[in-house]
């Protein structure tokens, strides 16, 4: 694709977050990553995990971007922007330099075609700005739900679109390479992009879609403690049939999801996961009905489909639902008793 | 006298600036500055103690199982809690995928490309340097990526993802391994091994770990299939360019002790400094003297600890506290562990050279060969349809600690809870210990100590008028310890 055209300058920048996105990102196959980029057309001007570069020759590059010598096609944030203490930026401040930053992630947001946050950090504060938010971390575009960030509601990059909020905690690979090539091919517009700007060809999809676990689901057959096989989403926290993402369609390290691991959707993609305002291993409840059904259905409609599927509840998936391996397997028929 | 700044380092995690006094070439001071703070010990302060293994995995996207199992550990510890022995096992195999990739990362991606600087390129060893291991182009990057890919297959199947997995609980592990996974482990387990043999060692494994002195390791290199293996060639690049003589720290080690087996780790708890001694882990103490912290007017045990920052204080260079162990300086990571552990070729080479570039190298590579034979008879040991995880109620008020090595080194954990809630949480990371500013007594980190007395070669033409902004062997000595600033910080 796009032999003939030129490649695509991409610089990859971290500040508040784990570098989870990138070690996530190195794991791609089937291409692996850097096949990945060379099929989407992609120079990699700067990683920080793979390129020689460093230091003053980072320095020198971010320079020659600025004074107009490299054009910038898409940058990539991972790590939320830094804006604490008080303001000043100063608990990150870009090493070998006297400055936050802060001011480079934003002059070279206003200089690049694209702009893209990598992981829910960059895109709207994610797990750094948990708890009392001690380093005023927030999103390039977005402070949790709130549009605005370090670069304003209003911002839209050179290509005219605003930042795209590829969320997760961490980024499947090929949330990444995916949107770097519809990107490659113009096939980006808004049209692309949901409520949060993140990319809809992952988030139009929900985590509980091809849930291993949606037979229990659908009997209501619900574990009750940790290696349980049961649904998890009456006990033990699992978001998985609101959360926007495609896990269990598009498996991770080969053959995994959160719920094939065992345990609750997180709801990683969304603003503000990182405070559900409950234990994240718990399933509030309101009279004994969970809180944050599926957001789409009437309350009452699920409430009563529940109880009557309850009520069906086969005795294979009732007993394995408690256990941590199958204690009854499917037969063809089983008497009554 | 020139006083240069050095950053922003890549090819490391995290953020790091190095500041150095030198003079005629020769690094006469050293300050390591940690340069990003996020605040995970504030963050927790409060929270459900459960909720610590959401948050703590987040504090590193390359050390994320490592936190996991420190958290899991401590939360244990709190509940009096010990996992069944398939819980024990899945979880040594998802810490050991993740310490062993890193080793492989750090390796491949990290530390070698800098041998395929152009400031080497009149080496007579450069070209084959060059065309193996040039970042991103090399052909060396273009295997290991797919071989590191399909060994993660194994958090696939264990731990649901990698990194940031919620699978590694106080009791064992959410996800039992069904029988035709055991195997799917073993295969995976299998083609790794290939990889290693085949292109990392151009040996068998065992015959990687059977070797017990330098001398044995020279002979090995004699072999043709070991010289042309990855191992070999940077053994060949380490003897052109003395890397045994560069970067050397202080001789005091210390190890957590990891992978438990029936609750006997399988490389030891303790220290090493000429002589093995038990680990006692009531002396550690965080000091702030130089770190840019506040409101602790002396060093705490992590129980006590104390974590406000603050930009103004006055002697403080770095976000980063300085832990010592009974006030001195430690040395972690796979040689500090490998020494403590008595293997025979890392004591002959730590006592004959104390821990250097080079050898720092060597005891990661090592520990590869020695983990992988160790996770093959962890998989053949789980049982299926056994117990993966056991169950305890957590207590209201009351304290506990989580120790373990984590790929870089010794990760601890210390927490107290307070009515059902998150008193204080302390995290002292592996590369706290190396990136560790001076204390109050003026003493510095590790890593200081082994730049300090660096000789720069300058351009390689013996100009040394000409200052090299980035200083390879700085370079080479920063990534020999393989740091993790993300976890440093916190």
């Amino acid at each position: 694709m796009n032999e003939c055209e030129q490649p695509l300058n991409l610089l990859w920048l971290q500040s508040g977050g784990c570098g989870g996105c990138s070690m996530s990102l190195i794991s791609a196959e089937s291409p692996d990553l850097l096949r990945s980029l060379q099929s989407v057309n992609i120079n990699l001007l700067w990683h920080p995990s793979l390129s020689e570069q460093s230091g003053s020759e980072l320095l020198e590059l971010i320079q020659k971007i600025v004074a107009g010598e490299i054009k910038l096609d898409i940058l990539c944030l991972e790590g939320s922007v830094i804006q604490g203490p008080d303001g000043s930026g100063l608990f990150h401040r870009l090493s070998g330099t006297q400055s936050p930053m802060r001011d480079s992630i934003k002059e070279l947001s206003l200089l690049s075609d694209h702009v893209l946050a990598v992981g829910s950090c960059a895109a709207f504060g994610g797990i750094t700005a948990g708890g009392g938010n001690p380093s005023e971390a927030c999103g390039l575009q977005y402070d949790g739900s709130q549009s605005g960030g370090l670069l304003g509601k209003d911002f839209n990059s050179k290509s005219g679109l605003p930042v795209i909020n590829i969320a997760g905690c961490p980024t499947h690979p090929n949330w990444i390479i995916e949107t770097l090539s519809q990107i490659a091919m113009s096939d980006m517009d808004m049209t692309g992009l949901d409520e949060f700007n993140r990319p809809r060809s992952y988030t139009d999809h929900l985590v509980h879609h091809a849930c291993p676990r949606n037979e229990y689901y659908e009997y209501k057959a619900s574990a009750q403690k940790a290696s349980d096989l049961g649904c998890m989403m009456e006990n033990m926290g699992c978001l998985g049939t609101i959360a926007q993402a495609d896990c269990n369609t598009r498996l991770w390290n080969g053959e995994g999801s959160c719920l094939r691991g065992g345990y609750a959707c997180i709801n990683c993609t969304a603003p503000e996961f990182e405070e559900p305002g409950h234990r994240f291993d718990k399933t509030p409840k309101i009279a004994g009905i969970p809180i944050g059904l599926p957001t789409d259905m009437p309350k009452a409609w699920f409430v009563a489909l529940a109880s009557l599927s309850k009520a069906a509840t086969p005795v294979r998936l009732r007993r394995n639902a408690v256990a941590d391996h199958i204690v009854i397997k499917p037969l063809k028929k089983i008497k009554d008793k | 006298m020139s006083r240069r700044i050095i950053g922003p380092f890549n090819r490391v995690e995290g953020d790091l600036e190095v500041q150095l006094s030198i003079e005629d070439g020769l690094v006469t001071d050293a300050w390591v500055v940690s340069s990003l703070y996020r605040g995970f010990e504030q963050i927790l302060q409060g929270k459900d103690p459960m909720d610590a293994l959401v948050y703590v995995p987040r504090i590193c996207g390359i050390c994320s199982v490592s936190q996991s199992v420190a958290a899991a550990n401590a939360l244990a510890n709190l509940q009096g809690l010990t996992p069944p022995p398939n819980g024990e096992i899945a979880t040594n195999l998802i810490l050991a995928n993740e310490n062993l990739a890193d080793h492989l990362t750090h390796f491949y991606l990290f530390f070698m490309p800098d041998f395929a600087r152009d400031v080497y390129q009149k080496e007579s060893w450069f070209p084959a340097a060059h065309a193996r291991f040039k970042a991103i182009k090399g052909t060396a990057c273009q295997e290991v990526l797919p071989a590191r890919a399909e060994f993660l297959h194994l958090m696939g199947l264990l731990a649901g993802k990698w990194p940031h997995s919620l699978a590694i609980q106080p009791g064992g592990t959410t996800r039992s391994i069904e029988i035709q996974e055991k195997s799917r482990i073993l295969s995976i387990l299998f083609s790794f091994r290939q990889f290693l043999q085949q292109t990392l060692f151009g040996d068998q494994l065992e015959n990687i770990i059977a070797l017990d002195s330098a001398d044995a390791l020279s002979n090995w290199l004699e072999r043709p299939e070991s010289s042309r293996s990855d191992f070999g060639h940077f053994l060949h690049i380490a003897d052109a360019l003395n890397l045994e003589t560069l970067g050397r720290a202080g001789e005091q080690f210390m190890s957590y002790g990891v992978y438990p087996e029936q609750g006997n780790p399988l490389f030891s708890m303790g220290t090493w400094n000429g002589t093995y001694n038990e680990l006692d882990h009531s002396l550690i103490r965080e000091d702030i003297s130089h770190s840019w912290m506040k409101f602790q007017n002396e060093p705490k045990h992590p129980f006590d600890g104390v974590t406000i920052p603050s930009v103004d204080s006055p002697d403080g260079y770095t976000w980063c506290k300085a832990p010592r162990l009974n006030g001195q300086v430690m040395e972690v990571g796979a040689i500090a562990r490998q020494v403590v552990n008595g293997h025979p070729l890392i004591r002959d080479l730590v006592s004959k050279n104390g821990s250097n570039v080079r050898d720092r190298v060597i005891a990661r590579l090592l520990e590869i060969a020695l983990v992988v034979p160790a996770m093959e008879a962890w998989a053949k040991a789980l049982k299926p349809k056994e117990p993966f995880c056991s169950h305890a109620k957590l207590p209201d008020d009351v304290e506990g600690y989580g120790m373990m090595e984590a790929a870089r080194g010794s990760l601890g954990h210390w927490l107290k809870v307070k009515n059902g809630r998150i008193l204080n949480y302390q995290i002292i990371a592996p590369t706290t210990w190396n990136f560790s500013p001076r204390d109050a007594e003026g003493i510095p980190g590790a890593l200081e100590q082994a730049l300090i007395n660096t000789r720069l070669q300058g351009d390689r033409k013996g100009d040394l008028s000409k200052d090299e902004k980035m200083p390879v062997e700085v370079q080479h000595i920063v990534r020999s310890f393989d740091p993790c600033m993300v976890c440093t910080v916190h």
